[in-house]
C-alpha cells in the first residue's frame, strides 16, 4: 500500500487525505514531493492533464484544503478575459490573507499591473514564508487570451520573486499549449483515466446510509456492466447511479427479494438501465422526467424524447426553396441542364461520368452555390409561376437564421451571395413528402 | 386619411368608425392569443415552480447529494414563424413577472456575439428589473452597480444575495405582499429567444459557467426553438448538454392558430367588416406560401380595414346595424349619388318596376328607406350565412378526401367565390353524404341543431324543428331496426336448423333481398330527404356575397391593391421604373410607346435600356458611344460638328454618373477579366 508519507505534514492528516482521494495515491504523493515543505520554494509551474473527470480538480482542491496550504483557485472559463482573471486572483488573494471582509476593488488591466499588485498583496500578508499556489482550472482557455498571459504565468515565480507556484489543469496535452517563442517548460503530470476497478471502488464508497455497502457495491457492479461501454465519466455515472437506485431497491422494499438475492435484482434492473442508456444518458428526456416516470411506474415509452420531434413545418415556398437549395448543394452544376430543362440534349454516357459518380456526393458534403442558381432551380421545380417578390427573398434569409441554410463567405454580400444547404437527406425527404 | 375626398363624404366619421372597429378587433385578437397560449404558459410555469422547489428544500438526502446538479431548462418549440415569437415572449415574460419571479432576462442572439456581451446584457437586465420591483429609494445602489464594469457570475451572485436578503429584512407587511406573488428566493429566468442563432461557444461557455454556480444562484433557462429540438444536440456537445435538465414544451401550430383567428374574426357577426373572397385568398396564400406568421395575417387584415375605409366613401355605413340605420338618414346628396353608382345597386334598380326605378334614382328620401331595408337584409344574410356555413362544414369535413376542403376557411372561400351548389365538388360531396351511415348522420345532424340553435337569428327555429324531426325519425328507425334484427336473428336460427344445402341457399338469397329492399324503403328515403333539405338550405343562405345588393359597403374586395402592398416585388418595380419612367414620374414628355428611347428620360434609364441589349460583359466605350448618340439625337443637326470624334465632357460625366448609379443598384459590377468592361449581374428582362 503506497502510504502517503511526508515529513512536513502530520500523519493523521495524510491518512485522512488518502481516504478522500481513492485511486490517486501515487499522483498525490508525487505532488507532495514536488511541493516540499511549506516554506520551501517549489517548482515554478506544474501542468496537470488528463481526460474529463479523472479527478484533477477534485484532487487539487482536496489536497490544498486538507493540508491548509494557501492557495487561489480560479476557473478560466468563468473569467473569460485576462482582466477578469487577474482581478479575480487578486480578490481571492485579499480574501484569504486578511479576514477583514472588505474587498477593495483593484483595477488591473495588464500583467505588469498584476505583478505589482501581486507583490503588494503578498507582502502585506503574514504568510510570506509559505508557498502560495495559484490553480488555474480549464487552462486551455488561456490560449485564447493575450499571448503574454500563458508564458507570464509559467514564470510567475521568477517575475514576482515570491514563493509562488502556478498549477495549470487541462484536458489537453502540453504540446498543444506551447507558444512559439521560448517559454518556461512546466513540470507535466498525467492523470490517467480511472479503470473499471477504480470506478467501482470510488462509486461504491458513497453508499446510502439505509443500505449496506455490499448491497450498493453489487448495484454499482451491474450499473457499470451496462454503462461502462459508453460512458467512463465518473460524474455522469454517479448521477445515473443515484437516478436508478430507487428502482433497484424496489423488490427489496416490497419484500419480494432480500439484499442478497442479486440475480433477481439484476433481472429487475437490467432492462431498466438499458432504457436509461437510450434516454436519460443522451438527455433525450430530462432526469426529473425520468424520476417522475419511475415514481409513477409508468412506461418510459410514452415519454417522447427530444429527437422524436424532428418534423418541422415550413411554409409552402420555404419547402421548395429548401429542396432547391439541397439540389443545388448536392448536384454538380453541369447536371442542372439535364435535370431541370425540358428540352435538354441527349444524355452522353461516358465512362468518365460513371466513374466520377461512384463517389457519392453525399459523402463529400454540401457545396456552395450562388443565389441565382437557387432561384433558377426553384422556378423550374415549382409548378406554377413564382414572382420574385420580397417575400421569397426574405424567406431565404429566414432559412439562414433557422440554420437550415448557411451563408458562405462574408465579403461582397450584395452581389452574388453564396449559400450552402446544411440539412440532411432524411430531413429533405420529410420536407418533400 | 381624408385627403383627395371632399368633406361631404364623412371622412371624419369614417376615420372614427375605422379606429373603433380596429381597436375592437385588436382587443379580440389579443384575447384569442392569450387563450391559445394559456395552456402552454401554465405548463411552463408549473415546470418552473417545480424546478424551483428543489432549490428551496435543500434536502440532505443521499440521492440529492449524489446527483450532479443540472440546470432546469425548458425547450420551447414555437414553430418557424419567427415574427410571432416576439409577442409570445413578451407575454410570457409579463406573466412570469406578474406571478412568478421578478428576475427575468430576455437574450437575443444578435446582442450576444460573445460571452462578454451576453454577461453584460444579462446583468443589465437583471439589475434593472430589480429597480422596477422595488421603489427608487435605493438609487445609489443602482448607481454603484452600473458603474461596476466587472460583469462576471460572481457579481451576479453577490447581487442576487443582496437582493434576496433585502427582501427578507423588509417590513413584514411588505414582505407578505411580495411573498404572496413571488416565492422566497425567486429563481432567475434567462430566456434565449432564438436558440438557433446563438453561436455554439457562447452557449456552451454560459452553461458551463452557470452550472458551477447553480448552488448559489437558482437559474432557469428557457430556449426558444424555431425548428426542432434536435438543434440542442447539434449545438451542444454531450459534456455540456449533460449539465442541463431539459423538458420540452410545444406551442400550438400556427395553422391552428390561424384557423381560430379566422373563426373568431371573420366568421362572426360581431364585426360588420368582411373580407371578400379574393382578398381573403391573398392573405391566406401569403400565410401558407411565405411566412406562417399570424402576426402578418392580422397586419394584412388591418391594412384591409384601413384601405376599405379610405377608398370606399360609403364605408361610413359599415358599422352595427342600428348605427348604420341612423347614419343612413343623415346621408348627403353626394353620398346618395355614390350609392346609386354602386354596381350592385344598379343591378337592383334594373330589376325593379319602372316607377320605382325613377323614384330610386331621383328621390333621396325614398332611396334612404330602401337602403335601410337593404342593409337589414344584408345583416340577416350575414348572420344566416355563418350558421349555415358551419352546418355545411360539419357535413363536408367528415367526408373522405374532403372534396370541399378540410378547413372551414376553404369552404368559406368557395362559397364566397361563386354559387357553391353549381360546382362539381359540391355535387360529389352531396353524393358522399348520401352514402353516410346512420350513426354518423345522426351525430352530424345533432351538431347542426346545436349550431343553428345557438345562432341569434330566430329565422332558424323552423329549420331546427325540421332537423329535430329528422332526428326523431331516425330514432324511430333505429327502434324498428332492432325489431328487424330480432327477426333476422330468428331467421338465422331457423337457418341453422336447416341442413339441406339447397334450402340454405334459397333462404340466404331471400334474406339478402329482403334486407336490401327494406333499407331502400326506410332509411335511405329519409337520408335522401335530409340531403335534399340541406341542399335547399345551402341554396337559400349561401349565396355569394357579391350577389347581394350593397355588398360593397361591408365587403372589401380589391385584392390587387392588397397584393401590391403586401407582396412587394422589388426587381419588377425597379425594372418598370428604369424601363418605363413614366410609370412613376408621370411626366407627359416621358410617355413613350415602349420600344424607342427618348433622350428626355433620365440618364440612368437610357443607360439601363442600353445595357439590356448587351451580353454578360459590356464594353464601356461602346456603351458610351451608344449613350451619346441617344442623348444627342435631338440636338443632332446643329451639334454634329462637335460630336464628330470627341464626346462632350458633360455627356461623359453624365454617363459615368449613370453607370455608377447602376452599379449601386446592383445591376453591374466591374470585372477583372477584361479591362474597360463591366459584368452584368442580372439575366433576362428582370
Amino acid at each position: 500500500m503506497p502510504n502517503l508519507e511526508h515529513p512536513a505534514y502530520p500523519a493523521a492528516t495524510l491518512l485522512h487525505l488518502e481516504g478522500l482521494v481513492p485511486c490517486r495515491e501515487s499522483q498525490v504523493s508525487m505532488l507532495l514531493s514536488i511541493f516540499g515543505e511549506r516554506q520551501q520554494f517549489s517548482f515554478p509551474s506544474i501542468f496537470i492533464y488528463g481526460h474529463t473527470s479523472s479527478g484533477k480538480t477534485y484532487v487539487m482542491q482536496t489536497l490544498l484544503n486538507t493540508l491548509q496550504l494557501p492557495h487561489v483557485f480560479v476557473n478560466c472559463v468563468e473569467y473569460f478575459t485576462s482582466r477578469l482573471l487577474l482581478e479575480e486572483i487578486l480578490i481571492q488573494l485579499q480574501n484569504c490573507s486578511s479576514e477583514k471582509g472588505q474587498t477593495s476593488r483593484v483595477p488591473c488591466d495588464n500583467f505588469n499591473d498584476f505583478i505589482r499588485l501581486f507583490k503588494q498583496a503578498v507582502a502585506s500578508r503574514e504568510l510570506q514564508d509559505q508557498t502560495l499556489y495559484i490553480v488555474l482550472d480549464r487552462a486551455e482557455q488561456l490560449r485564447e487570451m493575450e499571448t503574454n498571459i500563458l508564458p507570464a504565468f509559467l514564470r510567475l515565480q521568477e517575475l514576482t520573486d515570491r514563493n509562488v507556484t502556478v498549477v495549470l489543469l487541462s484536458e489537453i496535452v502540453w504540446e498543444l499549449f506551447r507558444p512559439n517563442t521560448g517559454c518556461f517548460e512546466p513540470f507535466t503530470l498525467y492523470f490517467p483515466d480511472y479503470s473499471i476497478g477504480h470506478l467501482q471502488k470510488i462509486l461504491s464508497q458513497n453508499h446510502p446510509p439505509e443500505y449496506s455497502a455490499d448491497f450498493y457495491a453489487a448495484y454499482i457492479n451491474i450499473l457499470l456492466g451496462v454503462f461502462y461501454m459508453v460512458c467512463r465519466d465518473l460524474k455522469e455515472l454517479q448521477h445515473l447511479a443515484a437516478l436508478n437506485f430507487s428502482k433497484y431497491c424496489e423488490p427489496v422494499v416490497r419484500g419480494e427479494a432480500n439484499e442478497r438475492d442479486t440475480r433477481k435484482l439484476w433481472k429487475n434492473i437490467e432492462p431498466h438501465l438499458k432504457k436509461a442508456m437510450q434516454t436519460v444518458y443522451l438527455r433525450e428526456i430530462s432526469s426529473s422526467q425520468w424520476e417522475r416516470v419511475q415514481h409513477d411506474d409508468g412506461e418510459p415509452g410514452q415519454l417522447k424524447g427530444l429527437s422524436a420531434h424532428t418534423h418541422v413545418e415550413l411554409p409552402y415556398y420555404s419547402k421548395f426553396l429548401l429542396i432547391a437549395a439541397y439540389l443545388a448543394s448536392y448536384n454538380p452544376v453541369r447536371t442542372d441542364k439535364r435535370f431541370f430543362l425540358k428540352h435538354h440534349g441527349k444524355i452522353r454516357k461516358t465512362n468518365f461520368m460513371k466513374k466520377h459518380e461512384k463517389t457519392s456526393n453525399h459523402l463529400l458534403g454540401p457545396k456552395p452555390f450562388p443565389l441565382d442558381r437557387l432561384l433558377a432551380i426553384l422556378y423550374s421545380i415549382v409548378d406554377n409561376r413564382v414572382a420574385p417578390t420580397a417575400n421569397i427573398f426574405s424567406q431565404i434569409t429566414s432559412l439562414v437564421t433557422l440554420q437550415l441554410l448557411s451563408m458562405v463567405g462574408h465579403n461582397d454580400q450584395l452581389d452574388g451571395p453564396r449559400y450552402k444547404c446544411t440539412v440532411s437527406l432524411d430531413f429533405i425527404r420529410a420536407v418533400a413528402r | 386619411f381624408g385627403e383627395g375626398n371632399n368633406a361631404s363624404e364623412d371622412t371624419e366619421l369614417r376615420f372614427a368608425t375605422c379606429q373603433s372597429l380596429w381597436s375592437q378587433i385588436k382587443l379580440e385578437t389579443e384575447q384569442i392569443q392569450e387563450n391559445l397560449n394559456k395552456q402552454l404558459f401554465d405548463n411552463l410555469i408549473s415546470f418552473l415552480r417545480q424546478s424551483h422547489s428543489e432549490f428551496q428544500e435543500k434536502t440532505t438526502e443521499w440521492t440529492y447529494q449524489m446527483k450532479s446538479r443540472e440546470i432546469p431548462t425548458a425547450a420551447l418549440v414555437l414553430g418557424v414563424n419567427v415574427t410571432d415569437h416576439d409577442l409570445t415572449f413578451r407575454s410570457l415574460s409579463e406573466i412570469l413577472q406578474n406571478n412568478f419571479t421578478p428576475y427575468i432576462a430576455l437574450l437575443e442572439a444578435k446582442d450576444c456575439p460573445g460571452i462578454k456581451n451576453l454577461m453584460q446584457k444579462l446583468m443589465r437586465q437583471l439589475m434593472n428589473c430589480y429597480v422596477d420591483v422595488d421603489s427608487l429609494e435605493d438609487e445609489d445602489y443602482v448607481q454603484v452597480s452600473q458603474n461596476r464594469i466587472r460583469c462576471s457570475m460572481t457579481s451576479i451572485i453577490n447581487w442576487y444575495e443582496s437582493v434576496t436578503k433585502k427582501t427578507d429584512s423588509e417590513t413584514p407587511s411588505k414582505k407578505r405582499t411580495s411573498s404572496s406573488r413571488h416565492c422566497q428566493s425567486p429563481p432567475v429566468v434567462v430566456i434565449f429567444k432564438d436558440m438557433e442563432s446563438f453561436t455554439t461557444k457562447v452557449l456552451q461557455d454560459f452553461i458551463v459557467i452557470s452550472s458551477q454556480h447553480i448552488h448559489e444562484l437558482p437559474l432557469v433557462l428557457i430556449f426558444g426553438i424555431a425548428t426542432s429540438p434536435m438543434i440542442i444536440h447539434s449545438l451542444l456537445p454531450h459534456s455540456v448538454s449533460s449539465l442541463l435538465c431539459i423538458e420540452l414544451f410545444q406551442s400550438l401550430s400556427c395553422k391552428e392558430h390561424l384557423s381560430t383567428i379566422i373563426d373568431k374574426l371573420l366568421l362572426t357577426t360581431q364585426f360588420p367588416f368582411k373580407l371578400g373572397e379574393k382578398v381573403l385568398q391573398v392573405l391566406i396564400n401569403i400565410f401558407l406560401y411565405h411566412d406562417f406568421s399570424v402576426q402578418n395575417f392580422i397586419k394584412g387584415f388591418q391594412l384591409c380595414i384601413v384601405e376599405h375605409f379610405y377608398s370606399q366613401p360609403l364605408s361610413v355605413l359599415c358599422c352595427q346595424l342600428a348605427d348604420a340605420k341612423k347614419r343612413v338618414n343623415s346621408l348627403s346628396h353626394e353620398q346618395c349619388e355614390n350609392v346609386r353608382r354602386l354596381p350592385s345597386f344598379r343591378r337592383y334598380v334594373e330589376s325593379q318596376v319602372s316607377e320605382k326605378q325613377i323614384a330610386l334614382l331621383t328621390e333621396d328620401n325614398f332611396l334612404k328607406e330602401v337602403i335601410q331595408k337593404l342593409l337589414e337584409d344584408l345583416h340577416f344574410y350575414n348572420e344566416n350565412y355563418v350558421s349555415v356555413l358551419r352546418c355545411l362544414h360539419v357535413f363536408t369535413s367528415s367526408l373522405p378526401k374532403y372534396p370541399l376542403g378540410k378547413q372551414i376557411r376553404e369552404l368559406h372561400c368557395a362559397c364566397l367565390e361563386h354559387e357553391v351548389w353549381e360546382t362539381e365538388e359540391y355535387e360529389s360531396s352531396l353524393q358522399l353524404v348520401r352514402m353516410l351511415n346512420k350513426s354518423d348522420l345522426v351525430t352530424i345532424l345533432q351538431q347542426c341543431v346545436e349550431i343553428l340553435g345557438s345562432s341569434s337569428g330566430n329565422e332558424f327555429d323552423k329549420t331546427v324543428e325540421k332537423l329535430k324531426e329528422f332526428l326523431t325519425q331516425f330514432q324511430k328507425l333505429e327502434a324498428e331496426a332492432f325489431q328487424e334484427r330480432d327477426v333476422s336473428v330468428s331467421s338465422q336460427k331457423e337457418l341453422q336448423k336447416k341442413t339441406d344445402l339447397y334450402h340454405l341457399q334459397k333462404t340466404l338469397l331471400e334474406l339478402k333481398e329482403s334486407r336490401r329492399s327494406k333499407k331502400l324503403t326506410k332509411f335511405e328515403m329519409l337520408r335522401f330527404e335530409v340531403v335534399d333539405y340541406i341542399d335547399s338550405l345551402v341554396r337559400n343562405y349561401l349565396v355569394p356575397a357579391d350577389h347581394k345588393t350593397l355588398h360593397e359597403i361591408m365587403y372589401f374586395n380589391t385584392a390587387s391593391v392588397l397584393r401590391g402592398h403586401l407582396n412587394a416585388a422589388p426587381r419588377i418595380a425597379l425594372h418598370t421604373a428604369l424601363n418605363n419612367p413614366y410609370c412613376y414620374l408621370k411626366n407627359q414628355a416621358l410617355k413613350s410607346d415602349g420600344g424607342s428611347m427618348s433622350n428626355k428620360a433620365p440618364d440612368i434609364c437610357i443607360v439601363y435600356k442600353l445595357h439590356l441589349e448587351c451580353g454578360r460583359l459590356i464594353n464601356l466605350v461602346d456603351w458610351l458611344e451608344a449613350f451619346s448618340t441617344v442623348v444627342m439625337a435631338v440636338e443632332g443637326p446643329n451639334a454634329d460638328a462637335a460630336s464628330s470624334d470627341q464626346v462632350d465632357d458633360t455627356i461623359h460625366a453624365r454617363f459615368i454618373r449613370a453607370v455608377s448609379e447602376l452599379e449601386l443598384l446592383g445591376f453591374i459590377k466591374p470585372s477583372k477579366q477584361k479591362t474597360d468592361h463591366v459584368a452584368r449581374l442580372t439575366w433576362g428582362g428582370c
